[in-house]
């Protein structure tokens, strides 16, 4: 197997890595950091760098070693944090982000980029822990320099003789690479006596440097179980827990595998605090890959396929109850209980399968703390994020579209609503502007709000920027059709455009992508008290609420999120234009009128409008009547696509297999009037087409 | 077991010898080739589509998979196209899609040697050359040899959505 299949592997993992790094960065208390959450991005960054040393991802590896090399100094308390320093490591941690990619494209990162990026972390090293009494600069720089780096990088190598002598032992390493670890080993300190076998190699070092430095060096050459480090002249602490299967056959080694921790030995003063440390992570260590065996990455391609097979059975099981409910010959009490199981079964089987697509909501909003911070800090203002929710699940596929709309809401809250910490502070509001993000499942919805607690939308401005656009509106307008009108293309009421937001194009598209995805946005705003944008989602796309509808002799699906309400029109209620178009007075507005039958081509259907019943829809802000001849009932339905085999039908959004086994349309509410608009089209222009022709009532 | 299957490759190969399955339209012959044909059923529960061409019949379901269904008799008006017990669908792998085509008869699956399979006379025929393999030469019997995927993704079939729409 080629050590390529490993990548994608890779990739993922060390995403996963940088975004929980990102997390902890960002919640990180610089003047009381949590120990667990300093290891945790140690940590984070250790694993990358070992996979970027695997894969032979050299800058990557560079990177991630000098980040490491701060990260374990800061984790000892060696390293004072300040925000900016932060900074410098989110920065980092970005540059990491754009490496992968370079990589996952099969390129390499931009050098200059890399250059910068090392030459920040080196500098930090140098000025921070340069400036703390009892660590030397070499400690930090000179591993990432003289390992990974040919540049001249500062190399003090003046090892001072409070490091402490340490034997460094080589497990089973090979004569030539033996040689370059010795060589390694002289630049870290002085090598002073050297022997052994490959089996065991043992190397007394007089090094500066702690026990961690040296084996973070040693292990980009050979593997961690390869090498063993311990302090000389220090007392041993005991080498409790300590799993070493290489004591075997070595009964004359007096080495054992220690802890970090425990190798620093007791000159160092930091020791004792020190020691917690390393145990905690290794026992982290412990449970993730206990974690990883316990859960698997599969394609989401697989899952999909589960799904289909899934609903086939639910169908062919419901299709066996009725032969069963039908059939009088076979009344078998052991029959009858055997489809009663396999129906809960089947049920739940499938309940389960479209759990496996679900993802909580964590995924979408754990990018924000960054997004909010960085974009606060640019624009001068104070900012609290708070996310509630965050274990609402919802579908993968809608995850991964939902985050565009949402991060254009929330650079808009931030850009236009939340004020300034002077200007809040003036209209009595503390300083601080807070955002909140949440999530929660609703029916068959997930209800997820951007709320802000800023200054609220400016109805004035609103209406005037409308009218200067060219829309049509009037002052006696209800706010919630004032609000919808930010969703109009080209809309923007920021007095300047900043780089933030404001060119005006956003709101309708966060608009048209949250539509695509079934669902609908609302805002609600009270000026003073903030804005807050509601966005509906359905749970997930691979199954739709329908309501099943009858015309003729053929059945369809609506979208039920698409219905308002039903009704039988009255003969008063309708009226008649000229073209053939009918209005349905609905309580105080006319609606168009669609009827099914026409915009679909069914025979057979009822023609007299009164006769049928008007389903209210909306779609794309529009509201119209859909004539049906009957309401079926209400269902869920496994949502298929029609463009996998065949192509899209005009009007229609996809299909889905009914309890009988055959195949029902799903009308797309959108599409659907503008298909029987450009039915309509053809007949005043004359263009008659024979097949709108043939369904018209005589 | 798989070298005999080899031996019958290597065999086939060697006489030019190739399997198609044998249907019926009207009264002519057609052949396609057997490795296009992913297996044969009834026709039934076809949805109809609306704004289609005639000759698609509509979408059924096939175990999960909405798969289109083109009368290939309408297509190529050769006789009434009645749907009764006996028609036939034959489901057709082309071009990654599954299509269904609905035809009068599925008579039989033949083996063509190279010196059966004679070059397409230039008229006379119901379908354009274009779509059409050659002609099979069975003692009395005259099969036409459709080249089911060209017919099938072209445009004149409306079945794939055409490019840039």
């Amino acid at each position: 197997m080629d050590i390529t299949d490993f990548y994608d592997t890779f990739f993922e993992e060390a995403d996963e890595l940088l975004a929980e790094m990102e997390t902890h960065l960002l919640d990180l208390d610089v003047d009381q950091p949590d120990q667990e959450r300093l290891n945790a991005i140690f940590r984070a960054a250790h694993s990358i760098k070992g996979g970027a040393g695997t894969f032979g991802f050299e800058a990557l590896q560079r990177t991630t070693h000098l980040l490491e090399n701060l990260l374990d100094h800061a984790r000892r308390g060696e390293l004072q944090l300040r925000r900016d320093i932060v900074d410098t490591f989110l920065e980092a941690k970005d540059m990491l982000n754009d490496q992968l990619d370079a990589y996952r494209q099969g390129g390499e990162p931009d050098p200059e980029a890399l250059e910068r990026i090392c030459e920040t972390l080196r500098r930090l090293a140098l000025e921070e822990i340069g400036d703390s009494a009892d660590v030397d600069v070499s400690g930090a720089t000179a591993p990432g320099a003289s390992v990974a780096a040919p540049d001249p990088a500062p190399q003090a190598a003046t090892p001072s003789p409070a490091g402490g002598r340490f034997q460094v032992a080589l497990l089973g390493v090979a004569d030539k690479d033996r040689n370059l670890l010795i060589e390694e080993l002289g630049q870290l300190g002085d090598v002073e006596d050297q022997e052994g076998d490959v089996a065991e190699y043992r190397v007394t070092l007089n090094s500066s440097l702690s026990a961690d430095d040296i084996e973070a060096v040693m292990c980009f050459i050979v593997e961690p179980e390869q090498l063993s480090i311990q302090a000389l002249g220090a007392p041993d602490q005991g080498a409790a827990g300590q799993a070493d299967e290489k004591n075997d056959g070595q009964a004359d080694s007096a080495v054992e595998e220690k802890s970090a921790g425990q190798e620093q030995g007791a000159g160092a003063p930091e020791a004792a605090a020190d020691a917690k440390a390393p145990a905690a992570q290794k026992k982290t260590t412990q449970s993730q890959a206990a974690g990883e065996s316990t859960s698997i990455r599969v394609p989401v391609s697989k899952v999909d396929q589960i799904i289909n097979l899934v609903g086939e059975l639910i169908i062919t099981q419901s299709m066996l109850n009725q032969v069963a409910e039908d059939s009088d010959t076979v009344k078998d009490g052991a029959l009858v209980t055997g489809l009663n199981l396999l129906q809960r079964t089947a049920r739940d089987l499938q309940e389960a399968v479209m759990s496996v697509r679900m993802v909580p909501m964590d995924y979408v909003f754990s990018r924000f703390p960054r997004l909010v911070r960085d974009l606060a800090g640019k624009l001068g203002k104070d900012v609290e994020l708070v996310t509630e929710g965050k274990s609402t699940e919802l579908d993968k596929g809608l995850t991964e579209r939902i985050i565009d709309p949402l991060t254009h809401l929330v650079r808009n809250s931030l850009d236009h609503g939340i004020e300034t910490p002077d200007r809040r502070e003036a209209a009595g509001k503390p300083r601080t502007g807070r955002l909140t993000l949440s999530a929660q499942h609703q029916g068959g919805n997930i209800l997820i709000e951007v709320a802000d607690d800023g200054g609220g939308l400016n109805r004035e401005r609103i209406l005037a920027k409308a009218r200067s656009n060219g829309l049509a509106v009037s002052d006696t307008m209800g706010d919630d059709e004032v609000w919808q009108l930010i969703f109009a293309p080209g809309f923007s009421t920021a007095e300047t455009v900043s780089d933030v937001s404001g060119r005006g194009v956003g709101m309708d598209v966060v608009k048209r992508n949250i539509q695509a995805m079934g669902g609908h946005v609302e805002i609600l705003s009270q000026p003073g008290q903030g804005t807050t944008t509601r966005i509906v989602l359905p749970l997930t796309l691979a199954i739709l609420d329908g309501m099943s509808i009858r015309v003729g002799r053929e059945m369809f699906i609506l979208p039920v999120s698409a219905v308002i309400e039903s009704l039988q029109p009255r003969t008063d209620d309708l009226y008649s234009l000229a073209g053939g178009d009918t209005l349905l007075k609905v309580r105080e507005d006319y609606l168009p009128v669609v009827a099914v039958h026409h915009a679909m081509d069914v025979a057979g259907a009822i023609t007299d409008p009164t006769r049928a019943i008007a389903v209210i829809v909306q779609g794309e802000g529009r509201r119209y009547a859909v004539l049906v001849d009957d309401l079926v009932g209400q269902q869920q339905v496994v949502v298929k696509n029609l463009e996998t085999n065949y192509r899209k039908v005009p009007g229609v959004s996809a299909a889905t297999i009914l309890g009988d086994g055959s195949v029902a349309l799903i009308l797309d509410v959108t599409d659907l009037h503008r298909l029987a608009q450009s039915k309509k089209d053809n007949r005043i222009f004359g263009t008659r087409s024979p097949l709108a022709e043939e369904v018209e009532p005589s | 077991m798989s070298n005999a299957t080899a031996l019958h490759h290597t065999v086939a190969a060697e006489a030019g010898s190739q399997e198609f399955l044998v249907f019926s339209l009207g009264d002519e012959e057609y052949a396609i080739d057997i490795l296009k044909v992913q297996e044969i059923r009834g026709y039934d529960n076809v949805t109809r589509i609306a704004n289609a061409p005639d000759f698609i019949k509509g979408v059924a379901n096939l175990r999960g998979v909405i798969v289109p269904i083109v009368d290939l008799r309408i297509k190529f008006r050769l006789a009434e196209a009645n749907y009764d017990e006996q028609t036939v669908v034959i489901v057709v792998n082309i071009a990654e899609r599954v299509v269904g085509i609905v035809v009068d008869r599925v008579s039989d699956v033949m083996t063509l040697t190279a010196e059966q399979r004679k070059p397409a006379p230039e008229f006379g025929l119901s379908l354009p050359l274009d779509y059409i393999h050659g002609l099979g030469n069975l003692d009395d019997r005259m099969l036409v040899l459709v080249d089911i995927e060209k017919l099938l993704t072209s445009e004149e079939m409306a079945l794939v959505e055409e490019a840039g729409e």
